[in-house]
């Protein structure tokens, strides 16, 4: 047997297929796993992780594609959240349901990316990088203030009691029985937000192999050549800008209505911070890099904020260091470490040998859905 | 216009300066239809600006550009596109992690018109778009003759390669004039005259091409009419062998070695 | 008028700290292209150890004077080998990388410095002991302290010797060689390697200074206070024009200016409808307007596009 690589996959229809079962089989039990062995905190990380998915995927576009520095993308999230929930909450008594939310969540946060792409555009990298980041704590800023003299946000104390997501006459809030199988909430959730991320893996595929794709990543090659090539950059980054916040939008619209509670600080810039981290780390660019580093961003340091403390207690029988202080730094010193010795971070896109004659990349993949 | 003027590029009076130093200076020549066109003259002669006023990547401080018969718009790279004016870069300028092929692709980016959603929903007219997009750039990789490399990335191809697929994705825009700056630099006695080859096949494929090149031998050559800058000023356009004769061009540029 | 009086003499002494911390983003931009993140975590930690000295030497019966000294020379000595060694560590072996790379190795080091001053000081804010004599002058019905009055001194003293330094040295015009053309200044016999590293540490001495500023000033200090000093020294920097050190000091000026009075003012000029504590967003609003309307700063050299 060769050994299978993506590569492989891409070539031997059967093995992708097999490996296409495989995986959904393992993504359909992984709940159950993860609830059963480690408890349902960990299967609420799991879903945390599937949003930050979402969210690393947006960026990417932005970043990864089209090689716009992005800081303040967690504005994005933001937008989509507190749009969720002003609309399903008890703050304004309003109970307008998903359905309608998160597409309007998606267009309103695509429409805050064009206002906030619209002027900056022109600007050089490190310089985009620093208005983005202004931007995002002006939200930020507006959030936290915005409760007089109208209250909209309700302040630094946020909105709490946000309804829970609910399809139709079924609530997410409560398990759910389905053919005689009880499904609990947090497993509902996970099969909603793996649906959606798997959604915009799609999106994002396809996107990544069409006429706007190539104009993105051409944008990021060589500027001047792209415009020289009859590419109109202002508008091709607007469209970047807009799709990516329109992701980052879906999935604070999820966050919200998972949550239960939304409050300014959940969307500092750390936040935009770790999302651009997970798109870099995990090489930028590349989906499954991007996928992968999302899920590491999130999940480890979970492991390290769950470990810091008991591993402490057991080797000096005190908690020496403040476990939290102790997670980050290691979280810093791993940014460092990736960087300097990976800089096109972990699963950076190979030389990629696409067929092209044959079957497209995205006929093989499409497969995979 | 109802009837098509001969001349397909005029530029009148253009003029560039940057701070004090004077790039070009009421620089007006004409381009026609189905020629070969050289711009020659010493380095720092304003030709490579001229270039770029002409595609749209520096504002002119003077003068304009008429294009197919109408005006051309200042400082517009992408319409400069647009209208049929197609250029390679003196130091290649390929989107280096992009495959060949991909780079290509780029250049058909112009001419179709699939948006966000025919490429999230594969409407029968983006599927069709795309295999036609693929299959030209297919064509013009062969036309240059570096099919063989469609899947390797632009920044692995060697320096002939390089300008072979710079060539290839410009002529992927449709363009009416195709501006090669200096595509025979750096290049070897087999290669230039490869490339001699494929800039005529070009020229009797109906596309105009001006050349801004230093290798006389190939410009005095392939050219039919020749421009000679010096110091931002037009000194003299003609055709080869009469401006190889011109005093001012021998003193300015040739300094009587090419006599 | 005496609140327009005290908000310019608040916003001069908010803009004199702003300026030297904007020194140190500039001259590293200047210098390398490279957007300094990490600089106002070194602000924060030149606080810290200011402050620790000061309170571990308040009981002392050391003059002021010298307590203020020995705490200034302590946090100029810890930043200035935190600044020499992150350039060494964490952005020498990137000089090559893509831009990003760099970016976020100074993320990383942020989020580094930041929790290892959460380690060692704790999570609650730290008062500076009371030892400077609280004198307050009157000038035009507003009041200035002897401490304000030494800070502005002080502030223009350094840029003034940092201008010297540039100018008229021998390795000021290395530096402003390097930052021309470093592969030209190599070749002229420059250690660009040494220039950079100087370059580092003398911004992270400035950075000590403000850092002491500061939490004298507001009597108070933080580890998290880094970050959003930081991010408005940055401001400043590309508001007078980014790797430009008068622009610097212009800017950080102008910054400090504009904070003080948008606060005092905001109320007034909306109608109540927006407070005081907005005045964190003037920096930022101030700094989207600029890049659009005047990217290359007040007084940067315009830089074009060239093909």
């Amino acid at each position: 047997m060769t050994t299978l690589t993506l590569e492989s996959l891409r070539h031997d229809k059967r093995a992708a297929i097999a490996a296409t079962a495989v995986l959904g089989l393992v993504l359909a039990v992984l709940p159950f796993a993860v609830g059963n062995a480690l408890g349902n905190s960990w299967l609420r990380i799991v879903d945390f992780a599937l949003l930050y998915i979402m969210l690393a995927l947006g960026l990417n576009i932005v970043v990864g594609f089209a090689g716009l520095l992005d800081m303040g993308y967690i504005a994005f999230y933001a937008v989509g959240a507190y749009l969720y929930a002003l609309l399903a909450s008890p703050h304004f008594g309003l109970h307008v349901p998903i359905w309608v939310i998160i597409p309007c969540g998606a267009v309103l946060a695509g429409f805050a990316g064009a206002l906030l792409g619209a002027p900056t555009l022109r600007l050089r990298g490190d310089y985009l990088a620093i208005v983005t980041l202004g931007f995002g704590e002006i939200v930020r800023i507006f959030m936290n203030n915005l409760n007089a003299p109208v209250n909209i946000t309700n302040g630094p104390q946020g909105i709490s009691g946000i309804d829970p997501i609910h399809l139709g006459g079924i609530t997410l809030a409560k398990p759910l029985t389905f053919l005689g199988f009880t499904i609990p909430s947090l497993h509902a959730y996970y099969f909603l937000f793996l649906a959606l991320a798997l959604l915009i893996i799609f999106v994002t595929i396809r996107l990544e192999d069409s006429r706007i794709g190539r104009a993105w990543v051409a944008i990021r090659e060589d500027e001047i050549a792209a415009k020289a090539c009859g590419i109109n950059t202002r508008n091709i980054k607007l469209l970047a800008f807009t799709m990516g916040a329109s992701f980052g939008g879906v999935a604070g619209g999820l966050f919200a209505g998972f949550q239960g509670f939304v409050s300014p600080e959940s969307f500092n810039l750390m936040e935009s911070v770790m999302v651009l981290c997970m798109v870099v780390l995990g090489g930028m660019g590349h989906i499954p890099g991007v996928i992968l580093g999302g899920l590491m961003l999130t999940v480890l340091p979970e492991f390290f904020r769950h470990s810091a403390g008991p591993v402490q207690q057991a080797i000096f029988g005190k908690i020496l260091l403040d476990p939290e202080a102790l997670r980050m730094l290691l979280f810093g010193l791993a940014l460092v470490l990736v960087m300097l010795y990976r800089p096109a971070g972990l699963w950076p896109s190979t030389t990629r040998r696409r067929e092209f004659k044959g079957e497209s990349t995205t006929d093989v993949l499409k497969e995979g859905e | 216009m109802s009837t098509v003027s001969p001349t397909l590029l005029e530029a009148r009076a253009i003029a560039k300066h940057f701070g004090g130093v004077k790039a070009l200076t009421d620089v007006s020549l004409s381009i026609r239809r189905g020629e070969i066109y050289g711009l020659i003259g010493p380095n720092g002669a304003g030709k490579t600006t001229f270039f770029n006023v002409l595609t749209g990547l520096y504002h002119p401080d003077g003068g304009e550009l008429h294009f197919d018969g109408e005006k051309l718009q200042a400082s517009a790279p992408h319409k400069a596109a647009q209208r049929g004016i197609a250029r390679t870069f003196q130091n290649i300028r390929l989107f280096g992690n992009m495959t060949a092929i991909e780079n290509v692709m780029v250049g058909r980016h112009v001419r179709t018109r699939a948006g966000v959603f025919g490429a999230i929903l594969h409407d029968p007219f983006t599927k069709r778009e795309e295999a036609a997009i693929h299959r030209r750039a297919e064509e013009l990789l062969h036309y240059v003759g570096i099919d063989h490399r469609a899947n390797d990335l632009a920044k692995h191809l060697s320096y002939g390669d390089q300008r072979r697929l710079e060539i290839a994705r410009a002529l992927a825009t449709e363009p009416k004039l195709l501006a090669l700056d200096e595509p025979a630099a750096g290049m070897n006695g087999t290669e230039t005259e490869e490339l001699r080859v494929l800039i005529e096949g070009i020229r009797a494929d109906g596309i105009t091409v001006l050349l801004i090149e230093h290798d006389v031998k190939l410009v005095m050559g392939l050219c039919d009419r020749v421009a000679v800058l010096d110091y931002g000023v037009k000194i003299c356009e003609d055709i080869p062998a009469v401006v190889q004769k011109d005093p001012k061009v021998i003193e300015a540029y040739l300094g009587g070695s090419v006599a | 008028m005496d609140i327009f009086i005290q908000q310019i003499i608040n916003g001069l002494v908010l803009g004199s700290i702003y300026a030297l911390v904007a020194l140190g983003y500039t001259m590293v931009y200047g210098i390398m292209g490279l957007i300094n993140f990490a600089h106002g975590e070194v602000v924060m930690i030149g606080a810290m150890v200011a402050l620790s000295v000061v309170k571990a030497l308040a009981a002392s019966g050391l003059p002021v004077f010298a307590v203020i000294l020995i705490a200034l020379a302590a946090a100029a000595l810890v930043c200035m080998a935190i600044g020499f060694s992150v350039e060494r560590i964490a952005y020498r072996p990137l000089r090559r990388a893509h831009k990003l790379a760099p970016l976020i190795t100074a993320i990383g080091i942020s989020i580094i410095l930041q929790h290892t001053a959460m380690l060692v000081w704790g999570r609650n804010y730290h008062a500076f002991p009371p030892i400077l004599p609280a004198s307050a002058h009157e000038i035009f019905g507003a009041t200035i302290t002897s401490l304000q009055v030494a800070i502005v001194l002080i502030a223009g003293l350094m840029m003034a010797g940092l201008m010297v330094l540039i100018n008229h040295t021998r390795f000021g015009r290395a530096m402003r060689a390097t930052s021309e053309n470093p592969q030209i200044a190599q070749l002229m016999g420059v250690d660009i390697n040494k220039i950079i590293s100087a370059t580092f540490v003398i911004g992270s001495a400035l950075a000590a200074v403000a850092g002491l500023m500061v939490s004298a000033n507001y009597s108070i200090a933080h580890y998290y206070m880094g970050f959003m000093l930081g991010l408005k020294a940055f401001t400043a920097a590309v508001l007078g024009g980014i790797g430009n050190i008068a622009g610097a000091v212009l800017g950080g000026i102008l910054l400090g200016l504009i904070e003080a009075l948008g606060a005092g003012y905001i109320g007034d000029l909306t109608g109540g409808f927006l407070g005081s504590h907005y005045q964190d967003i003037f920096a930022f609003f101030v700094l989207i307007g600029v890049l659009i309307f005047r990217p290359s700063g007040l007084i940067g050299e315009r830089v074009s596009e060239r093909a």
